[in-house]
């Protein structure tokens, strides 16, 4: 897993992934970060913070308000050879640049044979728990899982954000690297009436020095388990995990890390292993991932299983300004559907 | 947001869709209004017409600053975008238009535009503060804003989207034949995307009833205009495109009213698109969370003091023989509508989880 992995310290998820984006500068002279507000100012939530200084303004630099263009120019710039990180400022800005992601970027590979590559990531946070309304919550990970020739990526720890993010970087394929920004400053379970937690003192907060990478489609398990096998990523992990310690239920577990390429034997295993699952995600459920792991689950699993597959997501509507506790899948929604997948036979 | 339907599309207004305009031999020039601005810069207003600007101006700087403070209090969550400093901009063109007539779409900094064109200041605090009473019930909130009433159609959260569909809006008082126009205002760092130049070529192309309205700002969050654009100049931009441009004072109420005079008869005349540049200015951060490292404390301190539009207004207000205790009268009334807005907001309940689930479609599912 690692190059030269060192010791380590404690990091919040937003400083991992500067360090990562940092070493990646400093490695390799055809790595370049662009994006709105990402130089100068350092990003609106900090993750570029002080890499234009370090790095200089033609390998890091801020972009007009282009989201198409940004994607666009980043998909040449890796045609011929550079490995670009576009920083998109929120997910739900990405659409202006679908075309270029799925048109160019997605399938460049296959129609030239190979002849050309977007070995290019697409950084951008996503996700709800910061009363940001239709336009700074969304999760849209499904429309590019939906897409061959795109990979996605979503960290639930600084730990993994670095090293996904290296990996990523390093990789010769278009990478959405989605990073859950409730998760930024600390581990959010979802109980948002008590006091926020921070990551300082959480064990996947404690961030190798130097370069290391984890490799794209192998998930991590949170938790081992008996009783059921919870799927999940991003921001969900920790509600997930919180609800289980609440509950005191024999759970596993599994942070898919990354949805392309997926890692089907370690939710094969699991789900053989405990006969129930539980898939939770925020985005809207309708053609969600969650959708995807279902039917997996069930084509794969299907004589191990003891109850239906049960999915707790975001409601199929817009995101909402007001009521954001009553839309996000929450400890209360999580622990019922639990429970409902234990009481089953 | 649908207008009331009406039949379908007249003999005469078919006609005028039927053949572009393209770029004929008619003399087009870029600075053509300029110049008409240029002969006679201010708007001369009654002393009657100035107070109700004065007022409209005050109204929405009162009401951003306590939008301000019930954000600190916590009672408004998540984005929210302040308008001071730029009140001049939407009430100076404004109340040039036809309320409920010609429409107006903005995007998120749209608290202003709606207060200009007389919408209830209760019904937007309650949106702010995401309430059932809200204009959007409490589910949009301060970037998501609308009312048909008033023909303010967003409200738009998306940097940009809004322009183009300002440029159907242009499209559909066209094809009504209702004598209306469109005004879109965007920012200068909305400026920047593509949508915004696919649709200046349409609104030429089609001739249609649009005002596009840059309200440059000098920054996009913490980017200045010269940090993101190759031409700086918003008002040259729809050159290629043969819409005529002008530069406008934004600090300058007067100017901006006449500005938009001249502006509105070339479009009301059949003259097709006019873009304005707005030279405005925000006081305040770009959202509520701003460390403001783009910009010295000297540089707003001197807009402020040299030229605030409101304090310009009042100048212009006094020479036109209008008491300071006048002025006094004003500004209570003024605090009086925003407390008993704040407090509107407040006491409103939020809505039902249920309502999550309405208006998602037309019919529920
Ligand atoms: C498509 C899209 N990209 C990025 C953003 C994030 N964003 C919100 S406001 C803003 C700056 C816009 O600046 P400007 O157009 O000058 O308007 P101002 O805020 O100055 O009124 C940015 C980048 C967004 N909302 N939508
Ligand atoms: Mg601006």
């Amino acid at each position: 897993m690692s190059t030269d992995e060192g010791a380590g310290r404690p990091m919040t998820m937003i400083e991992a992934i500067n360090d990562a984006l940092d070493i990646m500068l400093a490695r390799d002279p055809d790595v370049v970060v662009l994006g709105e507000d990402i130089g100068f100012f350092g990003g609106v939530f900090r993750a570029t913070a002080g890499l234009q200084a370090k790095h200089g303004k033609t390998r890091v630099f801020d972009t007009p308000i282009s989201e198409c263009g940004i994607i666009g120019v980043a998909v040449g710039m890796g045609a011929y050879g550079l490995r670009p990180v576009p920083e998109i400022q929120f997910a739900d800005y990405i659409y202006p640049g679908l075309d270029q992601l799925i048109s160019e970027a997605a399938r460049l590979r296959y129609r030239s044979a190979a002849e050309f590559i977007a070995p290019m990531t697409v950084r951008t946070p996503f996700g709800g728990g910061i009363f940001g309304g239709q336009t700074h919550s969304q999760s849209p990970e499904a429309l590019f899982t939906h897409v061959a020739g795109l990979k996605t990526v979503v960290p639930s720890t600084p730990h993994d954000a670095k090293g996904l993010l290296i990996a990523a970087i390093e990789d010769n394929d278009p990478v959405l690297f989605f990073e859950p920004k409730r998760l930024y400053n600390g581990p959010f379970d979802g109980y948002y009436d008590r006091p926020a937690k921070v990551w300082k003192g959480h064990a996947d907060a404690v961030v190798p020095d130097g370069h290391y990478t984890i490799p794209l489609g192998k998930a991590r398990t949170v938790r081992e388990g008996e009783a059921l096998t919870i799927l999940a990523y991003g921001t969900m992990v920790h509600v997930a995990s919180g609800v289980v310690e609440s509950l005191g239920v024999d759970a596993e577990i599994i942070d898919l890390r990354t949805l392309v390429p997926l890692d089907i034997e370690a939710i094969e295993q699991s789900v053989r292993k405990t006969g129930r699952c539980l898939i939770v995600h925020e985005a809207t459920r309708t053609s969600g991932f969650g959708a995807e792991l279902s039917a997996l689950v069930t084509e794969r699993c299907f004589y191990h299983l003891e109850a239906p597959v049960e999915r707790v997501t975001g409601f199929d509507t817009p995101y909402p300004h007001s009521l954001e506790w009553a839309y996000f899948p929450g400890p209360v929604r999580v622990g019922e559907a639990i429970e409902r997948l234990l009481a089953a036979d | 947001m649908a207008r009331a339907s009406n039949p379908g599309i007249s003999k005469k207004s078919a006609a005028a869709f039927a053949e572009p305009q393209g770029s004929g031999s008619d003399n087009f020039s870029l600075r053509s209004l300029q110049d008409t601005l240029e002969s006679d810069r201010r708007y001369q207003a009654t002393q009657e017409e100035l107070l109700h600007l004065y007022e409209q101006m005050l109204l929405i700087r009162r009401f951003e600053e306590r939008a301000g403070q019930l954000y600190g209090l916590g009672l408004i969550g998540g984005f929210c975008h302040l308008y001071i400093g730029q009140e001049a901009v939407a009430v100076g063109l404004q109340s040039a238009l036809e309320e409920g007539k010609d429409s107006v779409i903005t995007g998120y900094r749209d608290h202003g535009h709606m207060l200009a064109y007389g919408i209830d200041p209760k019904v937007i605090m309650a949106e702010l503060t995401g309430r059932q009473a809200g204009i959007s019930k409490g589910k949009g909130g301060s970037m998501h804003m609308f009312s048909t009433e008033h023909a303010f159609y967003g409200g738009h959260g998306i940097v940009g989207a809004q322009v183009s569909l300002g440029g159907g809006l242009a499209f559909a008082h066209k094809y009504r034949e209702d004598g209306g126009l469109c005004l879109a205002y965007f920012g200068d760092g909305a400026s920047n995307q593509g949508q915004v130049y696919e649709t200046f070529n349409m609104a030429s192309l089609w001739q249609l009833p649009i005002i596009f309205v840059v309200e440059n700002n000098q920054y996009a969050m913490g980017t200045s205009v010269k940090r993101s654009s190759a031409e700086t100049e918003f008002y040259r931009r729809g050159t290629a495109f043969r819409i005529p441009g002008m530069k406008v004072n934004g600090m300058d109420l007067l100017e901006v009213r006449q500005a938009a005079k001249v502006a509105i008869a070339h479009v009301r005349g059949g003259g097709g698109p006019v873009l304005m540049e707005l030279e405005t200015y925000r006081y305040r951060g770009h959202s509520m969370s701003d460390p403001a490292k783009y910009r010295t404390r000297e540089e707003v301190q001197g807009v402020r003091e040299k030229s605030d539009p409101i304090e310009g207004a009042k100048a212009d207000l006094l020479k036109l023989g209008v008491t300071e205790e006048q002025l006094k009268d004003i500004d209570k009334r003024i605090r009086a509508t925003v407390s008993e807005a704040a407090d509107f907001a407040e006491k409103s309940p939020e809505p039902e989880p249920t309502e999550l689930y309405t208006d998602v479609l037309v019919e529920s599912y």
